[in-house]
């Protein structure tokens, strides 16, 4: 019998009778151990497709937070940015069960839109490019908040929102490629460090 | 009293807990014909069902952090074995006005060993002899000698990786070969070489090469989301299904042990547990009692069973029960290493755990506080997580290209020290029950006190200035946010937080002041044995897994031999 013909079902539990079955521990072939990780990864490396329906966000602010994600991490080179990565949704995930998460960033955005209609006259999505660049530029760094306390909540909520979107791409399936992270695998043996200067 | 369903049945040995104390004791009570019944206050395990070795981050819609964050810089995700966790619902503990102290239980059948680092550190000679070495303390009534057949017999049989390096502070034991360093370790051992310090391939109970049918590691690093292949220790995978497969192994789940009942001869007869699925209570007969629940449970269920002999709980006639409750210090810093952003991609994963660690090194001087302390290291190109880019998002603030490229040049640069040292028991530092609170199944819960002494913030400021000095060496930058002042000096873990919590029922050789023999055998009650880590005398800073599972051993041979005399 191929390993090919046997099904993930079997594999796991030939892993697992040996150590939980209450009998005598049984040999577990290291193949299937690897077979087993390989199962694992093509089964569930298929991400959900379609359109995704927001659970907290209304249609506008997720619009907004959609927007915002995408330019803290934008698309580089043949790699994508956090909405390829599903950041927004991880966001809106954990946002619609969390009222902190709620009052930070839903209040967030609401005080991004306000502070754009006082300076711009129009809501941040409405905004020309530079106008956006400009207010994005002012509450991305803590220092301008010492200079403009004005804009101290701005900071905070895009402190926040920038670790959040950091957390949804660099834990995707493109953010670990885009890190060159390549382990989670069955090895015989660990071989140790390649060769690397001052290391 | 509560209508008990009774059993008729009086099995030989009634274990309470199935983690490293209950599985030892389970393993070698049922080799040596016993039966044997194990209350376990958790589910059964099922690795298939259960684990998440295999799982990527993005497979998990919370990616880990669990229902809205929850678990955003916790110890624990939803990655880890089951059901080991800082707060249980409907379970709570409290800690006094001015104690800080957290307890991390897992209710599932293997216990905490599903979810444990895998250091498995021997104590040395000296670690047993400290009232002898420096007058504070108290010497354990047993030593190094006594012990280190026990720690063989563990070894051998759990399987274990390290190497001979004959340094007294920490005795080499039975090994299987080292894994090779990884890159951020190589890195650690040239700076600490340069910082005179000790940097050894580090004791951690996770197979190398196959043992008893067991594979040898696979090297995907995620020993603490539970090992699918048992390539790793834990008493779910190891000791409980050789004890099931004598067929002298009853193993009842979901069962919360509320009080040891008493008997007329002087003896403990029964012990009444909850069942969580029917809510129902229940009594189970034995002939003797091993008490593995861990230190502060099973101290807390010895307290919760109160008799007209004993009015203060169970065996303690000395009212040490609760008391010298001790953890490890904890305290961690960073280095920040340029030169590991010219480390390629390639895979670093490793074991689940660091592949070397440094020893308590400045045994043979004086220092500024008594005791030692070891450094574990962590860090490089592992397995990104949630919250992995926090530092460099706060850091270099921004947004855009320029702030994704800096978490990819910054990815692997960091390396992690942890200082894990020896606290000495203080009189401000135990359990007791508290008097206005009871869990879901109305036993009465424990409150924790805690004050950490000027011993042990000296030795922070010491493991403060050791990372400090190997970071440097290494050509690195130290982060820390550790700071002289404030409620945790030197960056020490609150109490309870390094999860190595022990000594609530401390053996000794006079009844007056400790609860248990040289065999874990209560002094006042025979037929007790309280093998977990409440036994300990002192917390050595080698973590207490190995050492619970050779005491737990020890006592439960001596229990047999005793049992085969007929002297229970």
């Amino acid at each position: 019998m191929g390993l090919k013909s046997v099904s993930r079902r079997d594999i796991l539990k030939s892993l697992t009778m040996g150590a939980m079955a209450g009998s005598v521990l049984r040999v577990i072939p290291t193949q299937a151990a690897e077979y087993a990780h390989h199962l694992v990864d093509a089964e569930k490396a298929a991400t959900p497709g379609g359109s995704y329906a927001p659970k907290f966000f209304r249609p506008r602010q997720y619009k907004t937070l959609q927007s915002l994600c995408q330019t803290i991490i934008p698309p580089e080179g043949d790699t994508g940015g956090a909405l390829e990565a599903g950041a927004p949704e991880f966001v809106d995930l954990l946002t619609s069960e969390n009222s902190d998460y709620q009052l930070k960033l839903g209040g967030g955005l609401m005080w991004l839109d306000a502070t754009c209609t006082d300076r711009y006259g129009k809501p941040y999505l409405d905004c020309a490019a530079p106008q956006q660049k400009e207010i994005l530029d002012a509450i991305a760094y803590r220092a301008n908040a010492l200079k403009d306390p004005s804009l101290a909540q701005g900071v905070a909520f895009f402190a926040f929102l920038r670790n959040l979107t950091a957390d949804g791409f660099f834990t995707s399936e493109i953010g670990i490629k885009y890190l060159g992270y390549i382990g989670n695998k069955y090895m015989p043996d660990f071989p140790g460090c390649p060769p690397v200067p001052d290391v | 009293m509560a209508q008990v369903s009774r059993s008729a049945k009086a099995y030989d040995v009634c274990i309470i807990g199935s983690g490293a104390a209950g599985g030892a004791a389970a393993k070698v009570l049922t080799d040596g014909g016993l039966n044997v019944v194990m209350l376990e206050a958790g589910p059964r395990l099922n690795p298939e069902k259960d684990f998440k070795m295999f799982a990527w981050p993005y497979q998990l819609p919370h990616r880990g952090v669990g229902v809205g964050g929850k678990l955003r810089g916790e110890l624990n995700s939803e990655f880890m074995a089951p059901n080991g966790a800082w707060e249980i619902e409907g379970e709570p503990y409290t800690s006094a006005p001015g104690s800080r102290f957290r307890w991390f239980r897992s209710r599932v059948v293997g216990g905490r060993t599903n979810h444990w680092g895998r250091i498995a550190l021997r104590f040395a000679p000296v670690d047993f002899k400290s009232r002898s070495t420096d007058g504070m303390g108290d010497d354990w009534p047993i030593t190094y000698e006594e012990i280190a057949p026990y720690y063989d017999k563990v070894e051998s049989y759990i399987g274990v990786f390290g190497s001979k390096e004959n340094i007294p502070s920490a005795p080499d034991g039975v090994f299987m070969p080292p894994p090779k360093p990884r890159c951020t370790e190589t890195l650690v051992q040239k700076a600490c070489a340069k910082a005179k310090v000790l940097c050894i391939p580090s004791r951690m109970a996770i197979l190398t090469n196959p043992l008893n049918g067991r594979p040898a590691c696979h090297y995907c690093a995620q020993c603490g989301r539970g090992c699918v292949t048992a390539s790793n220790f834990s008493s779910s995978q190891v000791m409980i299904p050789p004890a099931q497969a004598t067929g002298r192994l009853t193993l009842i789940t979901n069962a919360m042990a509320r009080e040891i009942v008493m008997g007329n001869n002087g003896k403990a007869e029964a012990v009444d547990y909850i069942d969580k699925n029917s809510r129902e209570e229940k009594r189970v007969n034995a002939k003797a009692f091993v008490l593995a629940a861990s230190a502060c449970e099973s101290a807390r269920l010895l307290l919760n069973s109160r008799s007209a002999s004993f009015p203060d709980g169970l065996a303690n006639s000395s009212g040490v029960v609760g008391r010298y409750l001790t953890d490890t210090v904890g305290s961690s810093g960073t280095g920040y290493f340029p030169q590991l952003e010219k480390v390629p991609p390639h895979n670093h994963d490793g074991v689940g755990g660091m592949h070397v660690y440094v020893p308590w090194w400045k045994f043979d001087r004086k220092n500024d506080f008594l005791r030692g302390y070891h450094i574990e290291v962590y860090g490089g190109r592992s397995m990104p997580g949630v919250g992995e880019f926090d530092g460099v998002c706060d850091e270099f603030e921004g947004y855009g290209a320029s702030l994704k490229q800096k978490c990819r040049s910054m990815y692997g640069t960091f390396i992690g020290f942890e200082g894990r040292g020896e606290m000495i028991p203080n009189e401000h530092c135990y359990c007791d029950i508290d008097p206005d609170t009871v869990d879901q199944w109305g036993i009465p819960v424990l409150r924790f006190h805690w004050q950490w002494s000027d011993n042990e913030i000296k030795m922070a400021k010491d493991m403060q200035e050791t990372f400090r000095s190997i970071v440097e060496a290494g050509g690195g930058t130290f982060l820390s946010s550790a700071t002289a002042d404030g409620p945790r000096p030197y960056g020490i873990a609150d109490g309870g937080v390094i999860i190595h919590e022990i000594g609530t029922a401390r053996m000794g050789s006079n009844p007056k002041t400790s609860v248990l023999n040289k065999y874990c055998q209560a002094h006042d009650v025979k037929n007790i044995f309280v093998t977990d880590g409440a036994a300990f005398v002192s917390n050595a800073d080698k973590n207490p897994t190995l050492t619970i599972l050779a005491l737990s051993w020890r006592a439960s041979e001596y229990l047999l031999s005793e049992a085969k005399k007929g002297n229970l």
